[in-house]
């Protein structure tokens, strides 16, 4: 039984299409996996006057390279994300497609929904944050405009009614890259916390992003430039235990930092369970560069 | 109506396995799997109105005014009723008793109906409730079971529902070694996959038929005819297919709008219930507090244990008291105990509603007595599955209400088959990158910091309703053509009753073709599906019914050949003397007739336990035992159960494909209970009601469930011999894996669910690694 009848539905075959049915319909949503959208349709929080399903715009569904850069569709499904051949160009985003919730949904979720969602918890975005991934987005009368994705997840700068993610820039840093992810049980589950991490010897740095503790990534610069100032990017490539564990902590404690003194000099203790948050996330950094590194 | 198009059966191409011990599939089985089945919320009926609910979002506050104007004045909407609108008073002695169909002056729990609409559509049914205006006094609620007794009455019957004090033995008694503790058990939510649904038809007469998954419909049926202002004959509850029951089902707080509202409009009225709604509406698991004394003497045996144990049941009494005197009579689970002081108290308090889910009050002190066993063995110094053998209850002893064991209690031969059965390999042959560790595939688990443990738990429960409760059942056997047909008023929740009925029907007659009614309250009680009752209680009605069609058969056949019934035998159709002299066909025998004899199973009676907790309340024990194998990566605090080998004291095996069912479905339950399974409703606000907060286990959080061991040891008392099966490996499974993330981690682990933050080890002494060297 369905209970919500929507007025309209548009099934454009191309961005500049959904863009411009979007125009004609102010009211109408994007839709493309549907596994966030629908979800709060049928639990009757949302009632879209009209929708737009991206689901046949054949060009974001795949991705192109661009020198240097992959330029992948924003209608990529996470189990496309998550397979072998695209595994073997950016590890940590395929990881983290494979870990993101139960098959169904990664069949039909993508990675633009996961973006314009923007949840905590979305598995893609601290990887998309820790490679400095660019937005290309669709305007009206085919216009494309560029936006760091951080800047979008931070409410930086916004989509504009009317425009689309089309396409998400990722550079290529044929290096070891990691995306580790915890949670509260065996079988698929929203992350309690998460770190991405990649290496990028051509410019000597690391790059970490910690998902799920704050309403957007976070990114722990510090504790990146430390690090790789350890490292002997000539050589070998690796770090004592001690150099991990520290890298560890320190991702942690920047993440989630103490409460800040009182007035007084005293200092109070974080409660038990944000101090297991900032333990789970201190040994998810240190494996996460553990393994990098191995 | 649907409700007549069950499943069509598989098509035969074999022979199908038949009678009493064989693994007859169930007659649904088919369509279930295809998606066929009718469930409650696939019935329709002509020109029918869609209901809607109003529940209050606070979980305490006073109702100052309601304004129904809004509401009524939209378009569509035909009814729209409140607690002025009630015209029967509540059935006195219902578990209901004290509970009011919408809230009148004040509300007691987060999601308590306060309105209902019926309207032409479901959109405009939600819209109209939400347009019920309702003017609240916000009160501090009263959210912590051990403030509820000093806090002002949240109810006119006050806010102590139950207090038992049950002393048995010596109060002066103690041990040479004590071991305390403090335990917490959480919310669990029966979480049944198919949410509540149900449709109303009013009948010509002024009654009304219920069309609803019940449970228990003779139950329902009076319950609703005493708030419905109407004779219970006036009133017919139709059972709909029922999508699973761990608890009871349905919801009074769904089920009797329904009704009210098919009367008022003189329409029929269907209502489905959102995720949310469900989770705001049924009963839940019991949070329980509990504190533990054990006293052993040196050599590891009990000598007293002091427990005191407070259920938190929530704005209204539901079953609480039963679960307080399961919880209260099993503290001192299935081991000897000379001396035991066992406080327990059931309170109200503005959380939701706690109720029947399965091994309820059972499956808390499981937790907190294994809890003490383990430390006990760690104090002494002894294998923990030894000291546990070395108070191993058998038959004949007395548990602490004075009550002897009759039945079979084979605890230490059960005991015996998980320790013994083989633990399970390192996956040392399989490359790293393959194990399946804590935090899943794709998580963060790393084999260095993985640490396995080993743990038990024994579980019992009670069989069939316990205190001076009636339990009867009556069953119709009729047989007419070469079918028998059964007519039962037992519903099948998921138990198997109805294959049971089919196989008890199929060795007693001999007749191959059974089919069992659908049920509906113009049958006579069979009473509640809970506690394996209806195997003990309709099963033997179902028996003896077909025993007596079985003898009207007989009877001119015996009496012509001048021998006794039971010198003859059924089967495959054909019917044969002893000495093989005579020989004629059922059908021949039957010679057209239609045969038809209707029986009553009524077991013995118990006595309720007096004011020091003693009497004789049950009427049969069942036991579990379960030794289970968990990972832990104690870093992060992630447990991964490996193994549960689990043996069972079934009495006898009926049906051994249902049994194995039953049993893995039961530990996966526990599973649920001691990981994830949390509702939380901090400030007694229900949070994350949907199936992404609330965690039920997957296929990936379900463990290799190895059944070692069915002890078949027949108690005389049941019919068949046999012991329910559901209920008791749900109890000993959380036992058993807290019990085993303990040894892995060295930690207590003193509260269910396990949070990760229970079992991370900080200090670097721990317990040996699982790596491969």
């Amino acid at each position: 039984m369905t209970t919500h009848a929507t007025q309209a539905v548009t099934l454009p075959g191309s961005l500049n299409e959904a863009v411009a049915a979007l125009a004609a319909m102010p009211a109408a949503v994007p839709v493309a996996g549907g596994t966030d959208l629908m979800a709060s349709v049928n639990a009757g929080l949302l009632r879209p006057a009209a929708l737009v399903g991206l689901g046949r715009i054949s060009e974001i569904r795949g991705w192109q390279y661009q020198d240097g850069h992959a330029l992948l569709g924003a209608g990529l499904t996470h189990a496309r994300i998550g397979r072998p051949d695209f595994a073997a160009l950016i590890p940590a985003l395929a990881a983290a497609a494979r870990a993101a919730g139960p098959p169904q949904i990664r069949n039909a979720g993508t990675l633009g929904g996961n973006i314009a969602s923007a949840a905590a918890t979305g598995d893609t975005l601290p990887v998309l944050a820790a490679l400095e991934a660019t937005l290309v987005i669709a305007g009206p009368g085919g216009a494309r405009r560029e936006v760091p994705v951080s800047h979008l997840l931070a409410g930086m700068e916004m989509l504009s009614p009317g425009e689309l993610i089309g396409f998400v820039r990722v550079p290529l840093l044929h290096a070891p890259q990691t995306f580790l992810k915890a949670t509260g049980r065996t079988g698929p589950g929203r992350a309690l916390a998460s770190v991405a991490l990649v290496l990028d010897p051509a410019r000597r740095g690391v790059r970490c992003a910690v998902g799920a503790v704050a309403p957007m990534p976070l990114r722990p610069l510090e504790a990146e430039q430390w690090v790789a100032s350890l490292i002997d990017w000539d050589g070998e490539r690796t770090l004592v235990p001690e150099a991990l564990t520290a890298f560890g902590e320190y991702v942690a404690a920047a993440c989630i930092p103490d409460a800040a003194p009182a007035p007084d000099g005293t200092q109070e203790q974080l409660p038990p369970a944000v101090l297991h948050l900032r333990r789970t996330v201190a040994a998810l950094a240190r494996r996460a560069l553990g393994r990098a590194l191995s | 109506m649907s409700d007549e198009a069950t499943a069509t059966a598989p098509p035969v191409e074999e022979p199908l396995p038949h009678g009493l011990g064989a693994s007859l599939p169930p007659a649904e089985a088919r369509a279930k799997t295809e998606g066929t089945f009718p469930y409650a919320a696939d019935l329709w009926a002509e020109g029918l109105l869609w209901a809607a609910v109003l529940r209050s979002p606070h979980p305490h506050a006073r109702i100052l005014s309601i304004d129904t104007t809004h509401a009524r004045e939209m378009p569509g909407v035909r009814a729209v009723i409140t607690h002025e609108d009630v015209p029967g008073a509540p059935l006195p002695g219902h578990r209901a008793a004290d509970r009011p169909v919408f809230a009148s002056d004040v509300v007691r729990h987060h999601g308590e109906a306060i309105a209902a609409v019926a309207a032409d559509h479901p959109d405009t049914a939600r819209m109209a409730a939400a347009a019920v205006l309702v003017e609240y006094e916000v009160l501090e609620p009263v959210t912590d079971p051990e403030q509820s007794f000093a806090a002002e009455p949240l109810h006119p019957d006050g806010n102590l529902i139950r207090h038992i004090p049950l002393r048995h033995g010596d109060q002066d008694a103690v041990g040479e070694i004590v071991v305390e503790g403090q335990y917490r058990i959480g919310r669990q939510d029966p979480a049944p996959i198919g949410a509540e649904a149900g449709l109303a038809v009013p009948r010509p007469d002024g009654g009304v038929e219920l069309y609803i998954a019940s449970t228990d419909p003779h139950g329902d049926r009076d319950l609703a005819a005493a708030r419905y202002g109407l004779e219970p004959e006036r009133v017919k509850v139709v059972v709909t297919g029922v999508p699973g029951a761990t608890g009871d089902r349905e919801d009074q707080s769904f089920q009797l709008p329904l009704g009210l509202l098919a009367l008022r409009t003189g329409c029929p009225v269907k209502l489905t219930a959102t995720r949310e709604e469900s989770f705001l509406g049924h009963a839940h698991r019991h949070p329980t507090l509990l504190r533990y004394r054990h006293h052993a003497d040196a050599e590891g045996k009990l000598v007293k244990v002091e427990a005191q144990i407070l259920l938190d049941a929530g704005a209204y009494a539901d079953t609480s008291s039963e679960a307080l005197a399961a919880a209260v009579s099993f503290a001192c689970g299935p081991y000897v105990v000379p001396h035991a002081f066992i406080e327990g108290w059931a309170v109200r308090t503005n959380n939701p509603p706690s109720g029947h889910v399965r091994g309820e009050g059972a499956l808390q002190v499981c937790a907190a007595y294994e809890a003490q066993m383990d430390k006990l063995a760690k104090k002494l110094g002894i294998d923990p599955a030894e000291l546990r053998l070395r108070n191993a209850m058998a038959t004949g002893d007395v548990l602490p209400t004075g009550q002897t064991v009759t039945c079979p209690a084979p605890v230490a031969e059960l005991l015996g088959a998980v320790r013994d059965f083989p633990l399970p390999e390192l996956p040392r042959d399989t490359p790293e990158a393959d194990w399946l560790l804590p935090g899943g595939p794709e998580g963060a688990g790393e084999p260095g910091a993985v640490r396995r443990g080993v743990g038990y738990g024994i579980g019992m429960v009670h069989m069939l309703g316990a205190e001076g409760t009636d339990e009867v059942s009556t069953a119709t056997v009729k047989v007419h053509d070469g079918v028998a047909t059964v007519i039962c008023a037992a519903v099948e929740t998921g138990q198997g009753f109805t294959t049971l009925a089919r196989q008890i029907v199929q060795d007693t007659l001999g007749i191959d073709e059974v089919q069992v009614a659908p049920v509906d309250t113009d049958q006579p009680p069979a009473g509640p599906g809970c506690r394996g009752r209806h195997t003990w209680v309709s099963g033997g009605a179902v028996e003896r019914a077909a025993k007596m069609v079985r003898t009207q058969l007989l009877q001119p056949l015996a009496h012509k050949f001048g021998m006794s019934t039971e010198l003859l035998q059924i089967a495959d159709g054909k019917i044969t003397s002893y000495d093989g002299v005579l020989s004629t066909t059922v059908t021949e025998a039957m010679d057209g007739k239609e045969l038809w004899a209707t029986a009553q199973c009524r077991p013995h009676p118990t006595e309720p336990l007096d004011a020091d907790g003693q009497g004789d309340a049950f009427v049969g024990l069942a036991f579990c035992a379960i030794r289970a194998v968990v990972d832990v990566d104690i870093e992060l605090g992630s447990v991964r159960v490996v193994e549960l080998a689990v043996a069972q004291d079934v009495g006898r095996v009926l049906n051994p494909v249902q049994l194995a069912a039953r049993i893995e479905a039961g530990v996966t339950q526990g599973v649920g209970a001691a990981l994830t399974e949390n509702l939380r409703t901090p400030r007694g606000l229900v949070r994350h009601p949907d199936f992404t907060g609330y965690a039920l286990p997957t296929s990936l959080d379900a463990p290799d469930i190895r059944i070692v061991k069915l002890v078949e040891e027949r108690d005389v008392v049941a019919p068949f011999g046999a012991k329910a099966a559901s209920a008791v490996p749900v109890v000993a499974s959380p036992a058993a894996v807290a019990s085993a993330v303990r040894a892995a981690t060295g930690r207590p682990v003193n509260r269910l669910p396990i949070r990760p933050q229970a079992a991370v080890v900080t200090n670097a002494s721990a317990p040996a690694m699982v790596s491969t060297d």
